[in-house]
C-alpha cells in the first residue's frame, strides 16, 4: 500500500464514520460538529487529488458556513436541543434496502468505468493549476456560462434575502 | 548548498544522510524529516508566543504610562515563565453542565488555527513551511477554523455570557471576512499569483503599500476584527459579558486561548508585512543570507503587531450595530471599488515603467480616499442637520 492509499482509506473512514454520526447523534450541535469532520475529510480527498484550490474552498465555504448553521441550531430549536423520540420509523428496513440497492448500483457503475483502476497522474510543480482553473471559469469555450448562471442565481438569492429581511416599508 | 545560504536544505540533507546511514528507508527518512520540520516550526512559534506575552505587557504598560513587568529578570523578561507556572498549577475546572469533549477541544483548535497559518508564512526565500499556490485562500480557511473554535468554546461552556460572546464573534467574523477576501485579491492580482512567496518576490521593485495603501488599511482593519481585538473585542467585552467565550476556562486552557490570541496578532502583523510591505525584502539586504531575511521579516511582523497593539490600547470598544454598519456600508463597498479600480489600472497601465504604475496607483488611491472622506463629511452634515431640526440647539 502506498502512503496516499493509506491516507485515502483513513479519510474515507473519517467521512463515512462522521456522516453516520451526523444522522444518529441526538444532539443537534454535535451533528453540526460531526458534519465539520465529514466535510474536512472531503477536503483531504481533494488534497489527495492535487486539487488544492477545491480543498481550501471546501474549508472556507462549507466549514465556514457551519458556524452559521451552529447559530441557527442554537437559536431556532428547543432549549434542550436533544431529541428524545425514537430515531427510526417502522419502514426503516425498506429504506435500508433502497439505500443498499442504490449503493450496489453506484458500485456497479463505477466498476464499469474504463479508467477506474488508473492511478492519478502527478501534476508537475510548475503547472499553474489555479490559473488554469480561473481561465476555464471565464473563457466562453469552457465554463463561462454555467459560472455566470450560478452567479446570477446567488445574486437573486441575495436580493431576495435583503428584501425579506428589510420587511415592509412604512407607507 | 551550504549552511549559510540554504540552512533548511542543508540540515535536511544532513539528517537524510544520517537516517539512511542508520538503515532507514529513504521514504521513512523523508517523512521523519518533515515531522521534525513541523515540530521545529510549532515549537519555535510557541516559544515566540511566550516572548510575545512579555512584549504585550510591556507595550500596554507604556501606552498606559506605567512601567510594566520589571521585577523578575532584566526588564522583567522572566515574567512570562512565572505566568506560565501560575497557569499550570491553577485548578483545571470543567463546569459540570459543560459539554466535556467540545469544551476541551475548543482551546486546542483555537491555537491550532493560528499554527496552521505558520505553515504558509515565507520567513525567507528558502525558509518556509509549504509554498501553496492557494495560500491567500488558505489564510481565510484557517480563519474559519478559528471562528469554529470560539463558537465551540462559547457553546460548550453552557454559560449565557459565553454563548453571547460566541454569537458576537461569528457576526463579526462572517461580515469582516468579506472585505478581507476582497482586499486579499488586490495583492493577488498585482502579483499574478496567490502563493505568498510569489507575492513577496513580486514586490522586489515596489512594495504594494505604495500601489494600494487603502487596501493595506482595509486589510489591517479586518485583520483586527478577525483577531477579536479592541476596538472589535465584542466577543470578550469585559464590562458587558465578563470575558465572553472563554469565561469558564481556567489554567492552561485559558492560557491556550491567550497564547493563541497573541500569536494570531503577531501572525497577522506578518501577513500585513508580506502582503504589503515586501515580506522578507529590505532594499537588497535580504541577499546577505536567509537568517538576515528572517530577521527582517520578524522585525516587520513585530512592527505590524505593534500597530495592532497601538490600535487596541487607544480605541474604545465599538457598539455592535456600529461595527456591522461600518463593515457593510463602508468597508465592503470601498473594498469592492478598490478592487475594480486596481484591476482596471493594472491592465491599462501594463506597458508603463514600474515607477509610473506605482505613482498613478498611489494617486488614484489618494483620490478615492479624498472622495470617500468628502462623502462621509456630507453624510455627517446631513445627519447633524436632521438632528438639529428635531432638537434645536441649546435644548439638549
Amino acid at each position: 500500500m502506498t502512503a496516499s492509499q493509506i491516507v485515502f482509506l483513513l479519510s474515507a473512514a473519517l467521512i463515512i464514520g462522521s456522516a453516520l454520526m451526523v444522522v444518529t447523534t441526538r444532539k443537534l450541535v454535535h451533528a453540526a460538529l460531526w458534519l465539520v469532520a465529514a466535510l474536512f475529510g472531503v477536503a483531504i480527498l481533494y488534497g489527495l487529488l492535487e486539487a488544492g484550490f477545491l480543498a481550501v474552498v471546501q474549508v472556507v465555504v462549507y466549514i465556514g458556513a457551519i458556524a452559521i448553521l451552529f447559530i441557527f441550531a442554537v437559536m431556532l430549536t428547543r432549549k434542550e436541543m436533544r431529541d428524545t423520540g425514537p430515531q427510526t420509523r417502522r419502514s426503516w428496513p425498506l429504506a435500508a434496502l433502497l439505500g443498499l440497492l442504490v449503493l450496489a448500483g453506484l458500485v456497479f457503475l463505477v466498476l464499469d468505468m474504463p479508467d477506474v483502476a488508473r492511478t492519478a497522474v502527478e501534476i508537475p510543480a510548475e503547472v499553474d493549476t489555479v490559473g488554469a482553473l480561473g481561465q476555464a471559469l471565464v473563457s466562453p469555450e469552457a465554463y463561462a456560462l454555467p459560472f455566470e448562471v450560478a452567479s446570477v442565481l446567488l445574486l437573486a438569492a441575495l436580493i431576495g434575502a435583503v428584501y425579506i429581511a428589510s420587511g415592509q416599508k412604512k407607507e | 548548498m551550504n549552511l549559510w545560504n540554504d540552512p533548511i536544505n542543508f540540515i535536511a540533507g544532513w539528517l537524510r544522510a544520517l537516517l539512511t546511514g542508520w538503515g532507514l528507508s529513504l521514504d521513512l527518512a523523508k517523512i521523519f524529516i518533515m515531522l521534525v520540520g513541523v515540530g521545529v516550526l510549532i515549537v519555535g512559534s510557541l516559544v515566540l508566543a511566550i516572548f510575545l506575552v512579555w512584549v504585550e505587557r510591556k507595550v500596554v504598560a507604556r501606552f498606559q504610562d506605567r512601567v510594566g513587568p520589571n521585577r523578575i529578570g532584566p526588564y522583567g523578561l522572566i515574567q512570562p515563565f512565572a505566568d506560565i507556572i501560575k497557569l499550570i498549577i491553577k485548578e483545571d475546572i470543567t463546569p459540570t453542565t459543560a459539554d466535556k469533549v467540545i469544551y476541551n477541544l475548543a482551546p486546542v483548535l483555537a491555537l491550532a488555527s493560528v499554527l496552521f497559518l505558520w505553515a504558509v508564512l515565507p520567513l525567507a526565500s528558502n525558509i518556509y513551511g509549504v509554498d501553496l499556490n492557494v495560500a491567500a485562500l488558505y489564510l481565510v480557511a484557517a480563519g474559519a477554523l478559528g471562528t469554529l473554535a470560539i463558537i465551540m468554546g462559547g457553546w460548550a461552556s453552557n454559560n449565557k455570557y459565553a454563548l453571547l460572546g460566541a454569537f458576537r464573534m461569528v457576526a463579526t467574523m462572517i461580515s469582516y471576512e468579506i472585505p478581507m477576501v476582497v482586499v486579499l485579491l488586490i495583492p493577488t492580482l498585482l502579483a499574478g499569483t496567490m502563493s505568498f512567496r510569489g507575492i513577496v518576490e513580486s514586490q522586489a521593485g515596489a512594495w504594494y503599500v505604495l500601489m494600494a495603501p487603502l487596501a493595506m488599511l482595509i486589510f489591517l482593519i479586518s485583520a483586527v476584527a478577525e483577531l477579536g481585538r479592541a476596538p472589535f473585542d465584542l466577543n470578550e467585552a469585559e464590562s458587558e459579558i465578563i470575558a465572553g467565550f472563554h469565561i469558564e476556562y481556567t489554567g492552561m486552557k485559558f492560557g491556550l486561548f491567550y497564547a493563541g490570541e497573541l500569536l494570531h496578532a503577531f501572525t497577522f502583523g506578518g501577513f500585513v508585512a508580506l502582503l504589503f510591505f515586501g515580506g522578507y525584502q529590505f532594499f537588497g539586504l535580504e541577499k546577505l543570507g536567509p537568517l538576515v531575511a528572517v530577521t527582517i521579516f520578524l522585525a516587520k511582523a513585530m512592527f505590524g503587531y505593534w500597530v495592532i497593539m497601538w490600535i487596541k490600547y487607544t480605541m474604545p470598544r465599538i457598539r455592535i450595530d456600529h461595527l456591522l454598519a461600518f463593515n457593510w456600508k463602508f468597508l465592503t463597498p470601498l473594498a469592492l471599488i478598490l478592487l475594480v479600480v486596481t484591476a482596471l489600472l493594472h491592465k491599462l497601465l501594463a506597458g508603463l515603467p514600474l515607477w509610473g504604475i506605482t505613482l498613478i496607483m498611489f494617486l488614484t488611491n489618494v483620490l478615492i480616499a479624498w472622495v470617500t472622506v468628502e462623502i462621509l463629511r456630507a453624510y455627517g452634515r446631513k445627519q447633524r442637520q436632521a438632528e438639529e431640526v428635531l432638537a434645536p440647539a441649546g435644548q439638549h
